[in-house]
C-alpha cells in the first residue's frame, strides 16, 4: 500500500496498491501484436494518397513546376500548389506566442530551407503519388545559403528556450576568474542533430462540412486543435484529434507542423480523406531539429577546488524565419555552487528549418559542454571528477539562491560510484587497457533536469457497477503514460486497477497539456488525482449524510478509500462498497474534475530539478579511434516512482540518447548548397543494439512534498545529460585525448 | 498491366492481383491488404522496422518488389500469435519491456523469429545484439529486447525455434 | 519510382537479350536496385529479374580446394556454407561484417560485386555526379568528403566502393564468371571493377547484356585458410559501411611467410589488391616491423581527395593489424563481432 499524501483541497484519503507497482505495459499485447494502430495504419473508404515535393535548394523561390507532367501519370488525382491550395483563414507566419511557430504551407514560392514542403501530390496509390511527386521537375531560383555558425550574423536574442532571459549574472565572473588559483577556458562545439522518431510524421485527415477528423501523431492535441481551428477557421471542438500511439515523438511531434496543415488541405481540395506521410529524408527539414552549439566556457577554482566563477557564452543558430533558441547555457544555473555565474547566448539564422525542442533542449547540448568542461577544471585541480563535483555540490541552485524542493544527488552519486565501480579509477588517463589490448577510460557526469509542469485537466466517474473510469486527453510516445496513469487513477479513486477503465488519446477528451518537458507525468497525475479526489468526496458526502450507511455521521474525522470500500478513519471496520452507496442514492454515476498545475508559491520558494549521477565505460582501440561505450550506470532521483519498469525504461533510453550524442549523431550539411547530405537512417547515425552492451539504472529514492502532490518528478529527458559528458569524459580518461567537438570522430583521435 | 502472384500470408494461401510492378511487399501488405502490423521506417531498408519472414527467412520487406514473390511464403507480425496465445518472443518482450513507443517492435519481433531459427547466435548476448543490430531502436530499449530474445530462446523448443 | 516492364526469363541466353537494351537492369534480391530506383539515382524502364534462371544457386566446391558461387547465392547462405566458412574463412567473415541480418538473407553474391557507391553525392540527384550524370562534374571534391577515396581516385570521381565481401575476394584472386551477348568469359576480380579515370559512368568491365553467373576461387586461394582475416573500422560497432577495411591472408612456411594476400576496402573505387606490399612480406618473419613496413609500402600511392587525410594512416594501421590477426591464426569460430576491433582476439593481445 502506498500512501497518498493530499495537499489542501481534497477532503479525504485514498490508499491504493497500483502506484509503485513494476507492470508491464498495458498496451503492450497491441504493440507486440501489431494491432497498435498507428496514424499512417488508418484507411478511412475513399481516401488517397498525399506525397510531398520538397525543395532541393536550400534559399530562393520556386520558379515553376511541371504539374502537367505529374497530372498525366496515372493514379495522380491532383497536385497542390500555392496556386490552388484552398485558403487558410488564420496565417502560418503570424506568432502570437513562443510557442506558435511559423510553417511553410504552400502559402507563397519562396524557399527558405531545403526539403520544404513545395508541393504536393494526391493520387490513387502511393506510387503513383510519389513518382508524381517527382514528375514535377521544380526550377529554382537559387540563392547562396547561409550555413554553419560562422555562416551569418550574430544577434543577441531577445529570449532563448521558452520565454527564457538570454543572458544572466550573478555575482562578478571577472573577479572570480582572476582570484582564481585554476583556470580553465575551452571551446565545445555540438552539433545539429534530428530527431529520428522511428514513426515518419503522418496525417489522416477526412473533412465532413467544418468538421474535421484527423489520425496524428501529437504530443499535444489540446494545441493542436487551437492552432489548426485558428488556421482553418473553424471551432477548435469540430476538430477531432486520434493520436493513442505515438512511434516516437522526442519533441518534434509536440506542435502542429506544415505537413500536418498540408495534408489537411490536401483533403479539402480533392473532397475525400487524404493521407500524407513523411518520407525519412523529408524529417530533415520541416519538423524541427536540434541546432548547433558553440560554448565558450571559463571556469576558475580557489586553492581547494571551490569554484570561483563559472561563464558559458553559447552561440547557436536558428532559422531565418522564426526564433527557437537552444538555452544551452542554463544547465550551468542549476548544478554546481559558485558565487560568480555568467550565461550569454547569441545566434546566427541560417537557411534551415526553425529548430524545435529536441529531447532535453538546452540540456542535452549544454550539460556535453559543462561537464567535459567540470572535468577539465578537476584535471586541473588534480583533483577526481567526483570528488570535484562532491566539492562543489549545491546546496542551494546557484543561480537564484533558492532552497532545493528535494536534491538525492549525493545517493545518486554514491550508489551509482558503488555499482559502477568509480573509486578504483586512476586519476591519470590512458592508464587502463583490457586483455585485448584495448583502451579502457571511466568518465562521470552530473544528469539534471527541471521539474516542471505544465496544466491538464482530468474527469473521473464512479459508476453503479462499483468500476470506475478516468479519461483525459494525455498521450503516450512510449514513455508509459497509458500504463502509469492508470495506476494514478485507480489510486486516485481506491480501486484495484482491474476495476479501473483509462481512456485517453484523443482530443475529445479534456485538455491534459502537452507531452513534453517531461511534465506530463506531473502534470496530469495530479490532475488525475485531484479529479478522483473531488469524486470520492461526493461519494463521502452522499454516504456520511445517509443514516442507512455504516459511513453515517462520520463528517467530522473523514473516511478512507480503499479497494472500491469507503471505511470510517475512526473505525476502519465499518465501510461499504462505492456500488452500494451509488445504488442506495439512486445514482448510476458520479463524476468529478481535477486540474493539475504548477503550484506557483511552490515555485517561487523552491527550485525544482531531478538529478542524476552517470558513469561510463568505454573501450577504444588505441591505433583506429573506433570507441565503444561498453558499460553505462546511471543513478537517478526524480521524486516518486509510478512505476519503476517504465521509469527505468526512460532512463536507458536517454542514457543511449547520450551515448549517441557525443559519439554518433552529425546531420552533416553542404556548405555550397545547404542541403543534408546524410538525410537518412544509413548515414546519420544513431545507435544499434551492438552499440550499447550494458546498461544500468539506479532508481534512487527520494521525496519531494513540494513539486506536486504525489511528489512526482519527470524522467523522459534528464539521462542524456550527464551520459553525454560522461561519455566525452571516459574517452579522455581512456586516451589521454580531449576532443571537444562532438560527436568524436575516428580522426579527433588519430589526428591528436 | 495486371499480374497475378500467388502468396502463402500468414499461413493461408492468397491470389493477388496487382496493377503495378512498383509495388513492393511492404506497401502491399500495409495500403492494399491493410495488414498494418508491419511498419514503414525509412523504406529503404536502412532501419528494420518492416522486417518479416519471408520464406522462413527475416527480410526487408520495403526492398522486395511484390511481382517478383510470385509463390513465395510469408509471415507478419500478425500472423505469429498461435490461437489467440503469444508467441514466445512476443510475450518475452512484454516481460522484459523490449519496447517503448512500439513502432520499431513488430520488426524487432519478426527480426527476432529469424535470428532464433538460423541458429547461430546462441545464448551468447554479444551474438544476440550484433544478430538485432539490423532493427534501429530511437526509443532506446535494446537492454530488454536483448534480455527478450535469450528469454524466449531457452523457454522455446527446438520445433518453435525452427517454425519460421 | 518510375513504372516498368518486368520480365522473367527462365534462360540465361533470354536474360541476357532482354537486358542488353538501353535502360534495362537486372534484378535479383533488388536490395541495392530498388534503394537506388526510390532515390531517382536509376531509373530503369525494364527490370529483368533473374530469379528464375536455374542453376545460378549453388555453391560448388572442387576437390582441389577451389570453389565456384552461383551469382544467386545468399550473402547468408555463403557465410553459413560450413565448408566454404572453414576454407575461406576471412571471406565469411567478412560477409558477415556488412550490412544487416535481413540485408544478407536477401542480398546475392552478384548482387554484392555490382553494388554501387554510396557516395552521398552520386546519391543526391541535384548535386553534380559524373558517374551519375557524365560530365556534370564531381561534387565531392570540396564537399563532405571526409569518407571518400584515398587511392585510385580522379579530379572526375572520389567515390569508393562499399562491399566487404569483394575484399578477401580481391585478396585471393577471385574470378568473375560472366555471360553476355558474345558468350561466356571470365573477369578476374581485379579487373572487374574500375576506377574513375575520366570516365567514372563506367563502373564495370562488363557489357550492356552481361550477366555475372559465378564468382570462382581458385585451388591456390584455400591454401590460406589457417590465417587469414578480415578487419573493418567503423563509426558504429555495427550496421555501418565501412572507413577503412583490411583483408589479410598468410600462408606459412616454417615459421615464415611464404605467400601473404593483402586487400583494403573504403579506400578506391574498386577492393585495392596491395600486391607490392604482399611482395614486400615474400619469405618474410611475421614480425610486427615488417608488417608496419608492408603496409606502408600499401599505400605508397595514396593522396587525399579531400577532407580524409585521416583515412591513409588509419588503412596503414589497418593493413598493419589485419596482418597481425592472420598471423595471430584464423579463430575457430568467427567472432560474435565480425572483422569488428572489439572483438575478442584469440591468441592475446594485439592491440599495441
Amino acid at each position: 500500500m502506498s500512501d497518498i499524501a493530499l495537499t489542501s483541497d481534497a477532503a479525504h484519503l485514498r490508499q491504493g496498491s497500483s502506484i509503485g507497482q513494476p507492470l508491464t505495459r498495458r498496451d503492450g499485447p497491441l504493440k507486440v501484436t501489431g494491432a497498435a494502430r498507428y496514424a499512417a495504419d488508418n484507411h478511412p473508404d475513399g481516401m488517397l494518397f498525399a506525397v510531398l515535393a520538397v525543395s532541393s535548394i536550400a534559399r530562393g523561390r520556386v520558379l515553376g513546376l511541371d504539374v502537367a507532367a505529374a497530372k498525366a501519370h496515372p493514379g495522380v488525382v491532383e497536385v497542390m500548389t500555392s496556386t490552388n491550395r484552398p485558403p487558410l483563414a488564420g496565417d502560418p507566419e503570424a506568432k502570437d506566442s513562443p510557442f506558435m511557430f511559423r510553417m511553410e504551407v504552400l502559402q507563397n514560392d519562396l524557399v527558405r530551407y531545403p526539403q520544404q514542403p513545395i508541393a504536393v501530390v494526391i493520387a490513387k496509390t502511393l506510387e503513383a503519388a510519389t513518382e508524381g511527386a517527382f514528375l514535377l521537375t521544380p526550377r529554382y531560383e537559387a540563392q547562396m545559403p547561409r550555413v554553419g555558425l560562422d555562416g551569418a550574423e550574430v544577434f543577441v536574442p531577445d529570449s532563448v528556450g521558452v520565454g527564457k532571459p538570454s543572458a544572466m549574472q550573478h555575482g562578478d565572473v571577472e573577479a572570480g576568474l582572476g582570484a582564481a588559483s585554476c583556470r580553465m577556458d575551452a571551446t565545445y562545439d555540438t552539433p545539429a542533430q534530428y530527431h529520428n522518431a522511428m514513426e515518419p510524421h503522418a496525417i489522416v485527415a477526412s473533412w465532413n462540412g467544418d468538421t474535421l477528423s484527423l489520425d496524428t501523431p501529437s504530443q499535444g492535441m489540446a494545441m493542436a486543435q487551437a492552432r489548426l481551428a485558428t488556421l482553418f477557421g473553424i471551432r477548435p471542438g469540430d476538430i477531432h484529434i486520434r493520436s493513442p500511439f505515438l512511434g516516437g515523438g522526442f519533441g518534434s511531434k509536440g506542435l502542429v507542423n506544415g505537413p500536418q496543415v498540408l495534408g489537411i488541405l490536401a483533403a479539402r481540395l480533392v473532397g475525400r480523406p487524404v493521407k500524407l506521410v513523411l518520407r525519412r529524408e523529408q524529417m530533415y527539414g520541416p519538423v524541427g531539429h536540434r541546432a548547433p552549439t558553440r560554448q565558450v566556457i571559463r571556469m576558475g577554482t580557489d586553492a581547494e577546488g571551490g569554484f570561483t566563477a563559472i561563464a558559458n557564452h553559447v552561440r547557436t543558430a536558428t532559422s531565418t524565419y522564426d526564433d527557437f533558441i537552444e538555452p544551452a547555457g542554463d544547465v550551468a544555473h542549476t548544478l554546481y555552487a559558485t558565487p560568480a555565474l555568467a550565461t550569454s547566448h547569441e545566434a546566427v539564422r541560417l537557411d534551415t528549418g526553425t529548430p524545435m525542442f529536441m529531447r532535453a533542449p538546452g540540456e542535452a547540448s549544454g550539460s556535453i559542454a559543462l561537464e567535459s568542461a567540470v572535468d577539465e577544471m578537476a584535471e586541473a585541480c588534480g583533483m577526481d571528477p567526483l570528488a570535484f563535483r562532491l566539492k562543489n555540490y549545491a546546496e542551494v541552485e546557484p543561480a537564484s539562491g533558492k532552497p532545493f524542493s528535494s536534491k538525492a544527488l549525493r545517493e545518486c552519486y554514491a550508489q551509482g560510484a558503488a555499482r559502477f565501480g568509480w573509486w578504483e579509477r586512476p586519476v591519470r588517463p590512458r592508464q587502463m587497457r583490457d586483455a585485448d589490448g584495448l583502451l579502457v577510460g571511466w568518465g562521470m557526469g552530473t544528469a539534471t533536469f527541471p521539474a516542471l509542469m505544465f496544466a491538464g485537466n482530468a474527469r473521473a466517474t464512479l459508476r453503479a457497477d462499483g468500476t470506475g473510469l478516468v479519461e483525459t486527453g494525455a498521450h503516450d510516445m512510449g514513455q508509459g503514460a497509458w500504463t502509469a496513469l492508470a495506476q494514478v487513477a485507480a489510486d486516485g479513486l481506491g480501486l484495484p486497477l482491474d476495476r479501473l477503465e483509462f481512456r485517453s488519446g484523443t482530443s475529445d477528451l479534456p485538455d491534459a497539456g502537452i507531452a513534453g518537458g517531461s511534465a506530463h507525468m506531473a502534470t496530469v497525475s495530479t490532475a488525475i488525482h485531484k479529479a478522483g479526489g473531488e469524486v470520492i468526496a461526493r461519494l463521502a458526502e452522499l454516504a456520511m449524510g445517509d443514516e442507512r450507511s455504516p459511513l453515517f455521521g462520520a463528517g467530522n474525522m473523514g473516511v478512507i478509500a480503499r479497494g472500491g470500500r469507503l471505511h470510517r478513519l475512526d473505525d476502519e471496520g465499518r465501510s461499504e462498497t462505492y456500488a452500494e452507496i451509488l445504488v442506495r442514492a439512486g445514482l448510476s454515476e458520479i463524476e468529478g474534475n481535477g486540474t493539475g498545475t504548477a503550484d506557483p508559491a511552490a515555485q517561487n520558494a523552491f527550485a525544482m530539478h531531478a538529478h542524476g549521477a552517470v558513469f561510463v565505460e568505454v573501450k577504444v582501440d588505441p591505433e583506429f579511434g573506433q570507441i565503444r561505450a561498453t558499460r553505462v550506470v546511471g543513478a537517478f532521483a526524480a521524486g516518486r516512482v509510478i512505476n519503476p519498469r517504465m521509469v527505468r525504461s526512460q532512463y536507458y533510453g536517454g542514457m543511449i540518447w547520450g551515448v549517441s550524442f557525443a559519439l554518433h549523431e552529425h546531420a552533416v550539411t553542404d556548405r555550397r548548397s545547404g542541403r543534408i547530405m546524410n538525410a537518412n537512417l544509413a548515414e546519420y547515425h544513431v545507435p544499434v543494439n551492438a552499440d550499447v552492451p550494458s546498461l544500468e539504472a539506479i532508481l534512487v529514492e527520494e521525496h519531494d512534498p513540494h513539486v506536486n502532490p504525489l511528489g512526482i518528478k519527470g524522467v523522459g529527458e534528464i539521462s542524456i545529460t550527464g551520459t553525454a559528458g560522461a561519455v566525452a569524459n571516459a574517452v579522455w580518461h581512456a586516451t589521454g585525448v580531449r576532443v571537444r567537438r562532438f560527436p568524436i570522430t575516428l580522426e579527433a583521435l588519430i589526428e591528436a | 498491366m495486371t499480374l497475378s502472384i500467388s502468396l502463402t500470408l500468414n499461413g493461408t494461401s492468397e491470389v493477388i492481383a496487382l496493377e503495378d510492378p512498383r509495388v513492393t511487399l511492404l506497401d502491399l501488405l500495409r495500403e492494399r491488404l491493410h495488414l498494418t502490423g508491419t511498419k514503414k521506417g525509412c523504406d529503404r531498408g536502412q532501419c528494420g522496422a518492416c522486417t518479416v519472414l519471408l520464406d522462413g527467412r527475416r527480410t526487408n520487406a520495403c526492398l522486395v518488389l511484390a511481382v517478383a514473390q510470385d509463390g513465395a511464403a510469408v509471415t507478419t507480425i500478425e500472423g505469429l500469435a498461435m490461437g489467440g496465445q503469444l508467441h514466445p518472443v512476443q510475450q518475452a518482450f512484454i516481460e522484459h519491456d523490449g519496447f517503448q513507443c512500439g513502432f520499431c517492435t513488430p520488426g524487432q519481433i519478426m527480426s527476432a523469429v529469424g535470428l532464433l531459427a538460423e541458429g547461430q547466435a546462441g545464448d551468447d548476448p554479444e551474438r544476440v545484439r550484433e544478430g538485432m543490430s539490423g532493427n534501429l531502436c530511437r526509443c532506446g530499449a535494446y537492454a530488454g529486447i536483448t534480455e527478450a530474445v535469450l528469454d524466449a530462446q531457452a523457454r522455446m523448443t527446438d520445433d518453435q525455434r525452427d517454425a519460421a | 519510382m518510375n513504372t516498368f516492364e518486368f520480365l522473367r526469363p527462365t534462360t540465361i541466353a533470354e536474360a541476357v537479350a532482354a537486358a542488353a537494351v538501353p535502360g534495362a537492369a537486372y534484378h535479383a534480391a533488388g536490395t541495392n536496385l530498388l534503394d537506388l530506383m526510390k532515390g531517382g539515382v536509376m531509373r530503369p524502364g525494364r527490370l529483368v529479374d533473374v530469379n528464375r534462371i536455374p542453376g545460378l544457386d549453388r555453391i560448388e566446391h572442387a576437390a582441389d580446394g577451389g570453389v565456384r558461387i552461383g551469382a544467386l547465392v545468399r550473402n547468408a547462405d555463403l557465410a553459413h556454407d560450413a565448408l566454404f566458412a572453414q576454407r575461406f574463412p576471412a571471406v565469411a567473415e567478412a560477409l558477415l561484417s556488412g550490412a544487416s541480418a535481413q540485408l544478407r538473407n536477401a542480398a546475392t553474391v552478384g548482387g554484392n560485386l555490382l553494388q554501387r557507391t554510396r557516395c552521398p553525392y552520386f546519391y543526391d540527384a541535384d548535386s553534380a555526379c559524373n558517374k551519375r550524370a557524365p560530365g556534370t562534374g564531381c561534387d565531392a571534391r570540396g564537399g563532405e568528403n571526409r569518407l571518400h577515396a584515398v587511392l585510385g581516385w580522379s579530379d572526375a570521381c572520389i567515390a569508393t566502393h562499399p562491399s566487404d565481401f569483394c575484399v578477401p575476394l580481391a585478396a585471393l584472386g577471385a574470378i568473375v564468371e560472366v555471360v553476355g551477348r558474345d558468350g561466356a568469359r571470365d573477369v578476374p576480380l581485379n579487373g572487374f571493377h574500375r576506377l574513375p579515370g575520366h570516365a567514372p559512368e563506367r563502373e564495370t568491365a562488363l557489357a550492356p547484356g552481361d550477366l555475372v553467373v559465378a564468382v570462382r576461387l581458385p585451388a591456390e586461394s584455400a591454401a590460406f585458410a589457417s590465417h587469414a582475416r578480415y578487419l573493418k573500422v567503423r563509426e558504429r560497432t555495427s550496421y555501418a559501411f565501412a572507413v577503412v577495411s583490411a583483408a589479410a591472408a598468410l600462408r606459412m612456411e616454417d615459421g615464415r611467410i611464404a605467400e601473404a594476400r593483402i586487400a583494403l576496402g573504403g579506400v578506391a573505387l574498386k577492393p585495392w589488391r596491395a600486391e607490392a606490399a604482399e611482395a614486400a612480406l615474400a619469405d618474410a618473419r611475421p614480425t610486427e616491423d615488417a608488417f608496419r613496413q608492408a603496409a606502408e609500402v600499401a599505400l605508397t600511392e595514396a593522396r587525399p581527395s579531400g577532407d580524409n587525410a585521416f583515412k591513409i594512416e588509419l588503412a596503414r594501421r589497418i593493413v598493419a593489424r589485419a596482418l597481425l590477426l592472420a598471423a595471430a591464426g584464423t579463430p575457430e569460430r568467427i567472432p560474435a563481432l565480425p572483422a569488428s576491433p572489439f572483438a575478442s582476439a584469440p591468441g592475446g593481445l594485439v592491440h599495441v
